[in-house]
């Protein structure tokens, strides 16, 4: 019935694993279930220290909450586009091009910009509270929208097309361009905001007197999306590759369905 | 290839490109229509108060700028792509490098160009003048930003050539990637024109991030471009 | 102050329930392609197991 019984070049592989037999039915793997497991633990203990141990902080008052979700997933997502880079560059330099380093670098951009989305909105929210405003026109707020908009501009260019070495190899190149205009960005930036520069927002250090129960808090939010962030690649990566194995196949069945046609009308039915 | 050979090839890739514009004319006829249409209708947009577009003009002259740019990649490789010339340079074996120097080249000479004629546009339109002082500032600008916007649309445009939805995407790639030349060039010609009561030294650290801009992705576009157009 | 704090309380909850909600989704989305594609391998292709 599916296309995987009409391919003759691997019928014999493929029949003992028909589609109802397979035991291997989704990318859940032990590990991935025991990370699973530590995410919801970890996100539940972020709720219970973020929105009930945690106290209100002297200055902000209750708005200190959103510093629970909104510092770890912005250091969750720069993390997250480092290891894009790094796998682009690992894809590009070394002698393989294997594309397990091009569907690592998929998965951890794709998951870097839901968390940078995440920031920003948290951010604004927080904004709203502490400012007044939603937006300023601050040197790390307006970096991290460039950067959001270029990581979206990554994603569209693997979506272009082609072979997935092509993909790969594109992607790979802006990969590691878009590391090179975090850098200038920020400095453009930072220079446009020295020039007229108002007085510093206060509080969102939140260096000065911080309580202890606040820094664990943090920590158990930035344990908690790390762990959502590797259980995510490790669950993202897999789905890639079936994706890239199944366009493969669907490839190789159309090839042969060609084949099986012209030989039919060629010399008859064998 | 050898060093020379490189430069040489690239001018006559750029050589290349400005004949076939110099005689479509598609340059003159249209995109610069287009740049200062779009110059228009900012002085509609800000309700053609005076003081404001005076103050605002750096930035509308660059904003328009990269409108154009877009559609000035978007016709240097449509130019290549509707016969495959793209495809014959590289069997050819006309070193990458060179193909995308000659590209941003002959994209540098056309916006440069179309920068004057913008800034014109903003001397005529919304009372912009031209000091003396500032004149060393401003043609350094021009060149430096010039020479960035040239290396980021050549390589998107290169990466973006010859597929579908390129139009959409070539956008969201660039405009991201040339913001931090929209801040450096208006605040340099800002202080180059002594708009707002800027000073011209105030200008120079601008040129210097555009100077590092264009050289950075000058370099790293020449050693992408071989990598994203071999297919 | 406790009208204030009722006002934050809005800003606060929906601010945690976005994020979380965003991490659900997320997850629901992964793993339901995963099932779907799963089904389509054959089992000594995919290489985590």
């Amino acid at each position: 019935m599916t296309h995987l019984d009409d391919s003759s070049t691997t019928a014999a592989a493929t029949s003992a694993h028909d589609v109802t037999s397979t035991t291997f039915a989704s990318t859940g793997t032990r590990a991935t279930r025991l990370i699973g497991i530590a995410t919801l633990v970890a996100m539940g203990w972020l709720v219970l220290f973020g929105l009930v141990f945690s106290p209100a902080d002297v200055n902000q008052g209750e708005s200190v909450r959103f510093f629970y979700i909104h510092a770890p997933t912005i250091w969750v997502a720069y993390n997250s586009f480092i290891v894009t880079a790094f796998a682009s560059g690992a894809y590009l330099f070394t002698k393989k091009h294997s594309l397990g380093w091009d569907r690592l670098a998929g998965a951890s951009a794709e998951i870097g910009v839901v968390f940078v989305a995440l920031t920003l909105l948290t951010g604004a929210l927080w904004g709203r509270l502490t400012w007044g405003v939603f937006w300023r026109w601050d040197a790390r707020l307006t970096t991290t929208a460039l950067l959001f908009t270029a990581y979206i501009g990554y994603l569209a260019i693997r979506r272009l097309g082609g072979t997935h070495h092509q993909r790969a190899r594109r992607s790979a190149v802006i990969g590691l361009l878009s590391v090179l205009l975090i850098p200038l960005v920020h400095w453009s930036v930072v220079i446009w905001r020295g020039l007229h520069q108002e007085a510093t927002v206060l509080g969102t250090d939140a260096d000065a007197d911080i309580d202890g129960i606040m820094l664990f808090s943090i920590l158990v939010g930035v344990v908690a999306f790390s762990l959502f962030y590797v259980w995510f690649v490790l669950h993202r990566t897999r789905v890639l590759a079936m994706e890239d194995l199944v366009e493969e196949r669907g490839l190789d069945a159309a090839l042969d369905a060609r084949r099986a046609e012209a030989a039919a009308t060629d010399g008859g039915g064998s | 290839m050898s060093g020379v050979g490189t430069l040489r090839l690239a001018r006559l890739v750029a050589a290349k490109d400005l004949r076939i514009e110099g005689r479509s004319r598609v340059v003159t006829n249209q995109v610069l229509p287009f740049a200062a249409v779009t110059m228009v209708l900012f002085g509609f947009a800000l309700d053609a108060n005076t003081s404001v577009l005076e103050t605002v003009a750096p930035g509308l002259v660059w904003l328009a700028t990269m409108f154009s740019l877009l559609v000035l990649v978007q016709r240097n490789f449509s130019i290549e792509d509707d016969d495959g010339a793209l495809d014959s340079m590289r069997v050819a074996g006309v070193d990458p490098r060179a193909i995308y120097l000659g590209k941003a080249i002959g994209l540098g000479v056309q916006l440069a160009v179309l920068e004057v004629v913008l800034l014109a546009a903003a001397v005529v339109l919304y009372g912009e003048t031209v000091r003396v002082e500032g004149l060393v500032l401003l043609v350094t600008t021009l060149i430096c930003a010039t020479c960035g916007l040239a290396a980021v649309g050549t390589l998107y445009g290169g990466l973006a050539a010859g597929f579908r939805g390129r139009e959409t995407l070539l956008p969201l790639l660039t405009l991201p990637a040339i913001t931090p030349v929209l801040i450096g060039a208006t605040r340099a010609v800002e202080a180059a024109l002594g708009t707002a009561g800027a000073a011209v030294s105030d200008g120079w650290q601008w040129v210097s991030l555009l100077a590092v801009f264009a050289v950075a992705f000058g370099v790293g576009g020449a050693l992408a471009f071989g990598p994203l157009i071999d297919e | 102050m406790t009208v204030a704090f009722i006002d934050d309380a809005g800003f606060i909850f929906s601010g945690y329930a976005i994020t979380f909600l965003a991490v659900g989704v997320l997850a629901w989305r992964v793993v339901r392609s995963g099932r779907s594609l799963a089904k389509q391998i054959p089992d000594d292709e995919k290489h985590w197991t």
